[in-house]
């Protein structure tokens, strides 16, 4: 039996869920000079993935992103260690920082930074353990626990 | 201001302990989770006075130390993951155990019983002669 | 150089990632897991050659100068705790593979084991405060999930108790970060070397005996050791090996290294270390001797053992802590060889108990050798490598006049070789035909679980061949503990 679905928070999503990924998103990039960062970003997101979880269960969870949780997990980790490894290969110290800057032609100069790319792995990484924990809580927050027989 | 965070640091700490030394898993995690706290404001506390913040403007002269809050902040991640973990290892000790009590050491309850043997043995012998 | 010490902690961290990656292919995991340890292993020995060679070598993190960045650093004995580690979490790890269990029905083994080696790696190689506290909880969070897969009811128990206790220790070590912080202004080993001599006596004491209590509790010293007999028993097999092996050592690691290495030689608590050091060998080994359970037995000789360390530790000379490093390599091989028998042991009979065992030497005569072995070597019966620690150790003592430890120590060798006699007699000897649960194994899963453990057997006889040029390996590592010099001006750049 599908749990009915709560009309008020299907329409808050629909507001709110859009708007949250841009934020978390501007948190990642921010982070390099202003409050922010990788883990902020990727816990706004999982917040906005969590009211989906909330709203339709895990199924909507898993419409929404394309990918296994651990996909995400192991890229995170991957794009981290890479960075770290990269200064490594360069015969340099280990997580060392190098600025790209290119210029993007309408938008203007932009410059990235090794320190930002790491942590978009952080990012990732948060947002695959956000993913695992859905898939560990089940398939709708509704459905409740009952634990296993004792035999007594 | 020091004075304040420090009793605020003791406090938690003190409310920590007490709830780990409960038998109720429950307790035992919120305890840990004060306890944690409460050393995280110790932390804080460490750093010495406050001051303005670091990354703001260019001229700022009395600024408060970062590092300790950098550290406080690692430590405040790493208490989360480590809760929650307890949290999943609770449940799942309900789940199997449907009960919240942490359950008897088996080898303190092997003593305890060997020890009453000893004592009801001293005893039956008292009532012969 | 860079690639030395930082692979040790970076690589395995790939691996975890490849393998979280390969996600339910377990031979794909396998493949990554063995090969990511090989290199480590590889590197580590290379990092060991070249440290006894030139002396301590530092990294800095991020290119950031020490005492403001984080740095790596590697001395003699943060190499040589590596390289054992390294190859005793591969033999584990073929040895896992080996086995039907753990590693098989959970896909998450292989990345968390992988984490606990970085973990462990950065644990040795750190050179700031903060980052063993770092490292402690990476380690300690793979520990949790390892101790508990599978999730029985007994695991879900002991695994409590564990984490609790292992928090515990973590909120002192922070409150201990804190307090040293709040003194000095620098978490920075090297820096902090120079600083906290600086400091009253009062605090000096106060600071180390903190850190005691820290270590103490993650190294199962008296009367902190009280969670390990505990929780260590009911994990799989070789989670149990890695955790006796390594997790308690990295405890003794961190201990030898903040006692030598921050508090300058008048606040050394040598006596109350001495004295903790000989009650940690009675009553661990007293626990064993009541004990009735092989893997129980042999988690009580795990406190008993690490009080030896400890010993080397509080007479504070040379001699001392080669003997305490010499004994840790011992240690580290041969008390993982013997939870790796045991797990086979079990694996063959489907019990543990010592009164349910009788005449497996009948049934198994392979399991009965690479139990004897490491057995004898535990007890200290020459010419295996156990015995040349504990000369080691008592010579030490001997020559520091510490006379009560030593015979404390003496005793306490003849009560393990009882309780070793213990299970070989019920298990190994004894009349009958053998127990036999009649789960037998396929060859290729029998040549990974004895092949491993027969490899570690090996490699603990050719530590008893070596002991000349490895003593002397040591003692060159106690002498770079004793004379932080060179320690401090290689991190500090100078």
């Amino acid at each position: 039996m599908r749990p009915r679905r709560s009309l008020i928070l299907d329409t808050t999503l629909r507001l709110v869920f859009d708007a949250a990924l841009v934020l978390s998103v501007y948190l990642l990039f921010a982070g390099h000079n202003q409050p922010g960062g990788g883990f902020v970003g990727g816990l706004v997101a999982g917040g906005a993935l969590g009211l989906r979880y909330l709203a339709g269960g895990l199924d909507e969870v898993r419409a929404t992103l394309p990918g296994r949780p651990w996909h995400y997990l192991s890229a995170g980790l991957l794009v981290a260690v890479g960075m770290a490894l990269r200064s490594l290969v360069g015969g340099g110290a280990p997580l060392d920082q190098t600025a790209y800057t290119g210029d993007l032609l309408v938008i203007g100069t932009a410059k990235l930074t090794t320190a930002t790319i790491f942590d978009v792995g952080v990012y990732l990484i948060v947002v695959g353990l956000v993913l695992l924990i859905f898939e560990g809580l089940g398939e709708h927050p509704s459905e409740s626990p009952v634990p296993e027989e004792h035999g007594s | 201001m020091s004075v304040l965070m420090a009793v605020t640091a003791g406090v938690l700490c003190a409310t920590g302990t007490y709830l780990v030394l409960g038998r109720q898993l429950s307790r035992v995690i919120i305890g840990i989770a004060m306890l944690g706290h409460g050393v995280n404001v110790l932390l804080v506390l460490s750093g010495g006075d406050g001051g303005d913040p670091v990354l703001v403007g260019e001229d700022v002269t009395d600024f408060a130390d970062p590092l300790p809050q950098a550290l406080v902040l690692t430590a405040i991640v790493i208490t989360f993951g480590v809760i929650s973990f307890l949290l999943a290892l609770a449940y799942r000790s309900w789940v199997v155990t449907a009960d919240d009590e942490v359950e008897d050491d088996v080898e303190d309850r092997r003593i305890a019983r060997e020890a009453e043997h000893l004592l009801d043995d001293r005893g039956d012998e008292g009532a012969e002669r | 150089m860079n690639l030395l010490l930082a692979g040790p902690v970076v690589l395995p961290l790939l691996g975890a990632a490849l393998c979280i990656g390969a996600g339910r292919s377990r031979n794909a995991q396998r493949v990554i897991a063995v090969l990511t340890l090989t290199a480590v292993a590889v590197l580590s020995a290379v990092l060991l050659l070249r440290v006894d060679d030139e002396g301590t070598v530092a990294v800095q993190v991020g290119g950031w100068e020490a005492p403001v960045g984080i740095t790596l650093v590697a001395d003699r004995l943060a190499a040589i705790m590596l390289v054992l580690a390294v190859l005793m979490l591969l033999a584990v790890l073929v040895y896992a593979i080996g086995q039907p269990g753990a590693e098989e029905d959970h896909v998450g083994f292989h990345p968390v084991y992988l984490v606990l080696a970085a973990g462990v790696a950065l644990a040795f190689l750190t050179g700031d405060l903060f980052n063993l506290f770092v490292a402690f909880e990476v380690l300690l969070m793979a520990s949790y999930v390892l101790l508990t897969l599978g999730g029985r009811a007994d695991q879900v128990r002991s695994g409590m108790t564990y984490v609790v206790i292992s928090l515990l220790a973590s909120a002192l070590f922070l409150a201990a970060l804190a307090f040293v912080y709040a003194a000095t202004g620098t978490l920075n080993l090297a820096d902090l070397s120079e600083k906290v001599a600086a400091l009253p006596t009062g605090v000096r004491t106060g600071l180390a005996l903190l850190l005691i209590v820290v270590f103490g509790i993650k190294s199962a010293i008296f009367p902190l050791f009280f969670w390990l007999p505990d929780s260590y028993p009911t994990a799989p097999s070789p989670v149990t090996a890695v955790f006796a092996g390594l997790l308690t050592k990295v405890g003794v690691y961190a201990l030898l290294r903040s006692q030598t290495l921050l508090f300058p030689p008048d606040t050394r608590p040598g006596t109350l270390l001495l004295v903790v050091a000989a009650l940690t060998m009675v009553v661990g080994v007293l626990g064993a001797v009541t004990q009735d359970d092989i893997k129980r037995i042999l988690s009580f000789h795990i406190v008993s053992q690490i009080g030896y360390m400890v010993m080397g530790l509080g007479l504070f000379t040379v001699a001392g802590l080669a003997g305490a490093v010499i004994y840790i390599i011992h240690h580290i091989v041969v008390k993982t060889t013997l939870f790796l028998v045991a797990g086979l042991v079990e694996q063959r009979t489907g019990t543990g108990k010592l009164a349910e065992l009788t005449g497996l030497r009948r049934l198994e005569p392979v399991l009965a050798v690479l139990f004897l072995l490491p057995a004898l070597s535990l007890a200290g019966i020459p010419p295996f490598s156990g015995f040349v620690a504990k000369l080691a150790l008592v010579e030490a003592g001997m020559g520091a006049e510490a006379y009560v430890v030593v015979a404390v120590s003496l005793a306490v060798s003849l009560l393990t070789l009882f309780s070793m006699s213990k299970i070989w007699s019920n298990t190994f000897w004894g009349p009958g035909p053998g127990t036999d649960s009649g789960r037998t194994l396929t060859a290729p899963r029998r040549a990974l679980m004895v092949g491993s453990t027969g490899g570690l057997v090996a490699l603990s006889l050719a530590i008893a061949v070596a002991a000349g040029p490895l003593y002397a390996l040591s003692e060159r590592a106690a002498a770079d503990l004793m004379d932080t010099r060179g320690y401090v001006e290689e991190v500090l750049g100078r």
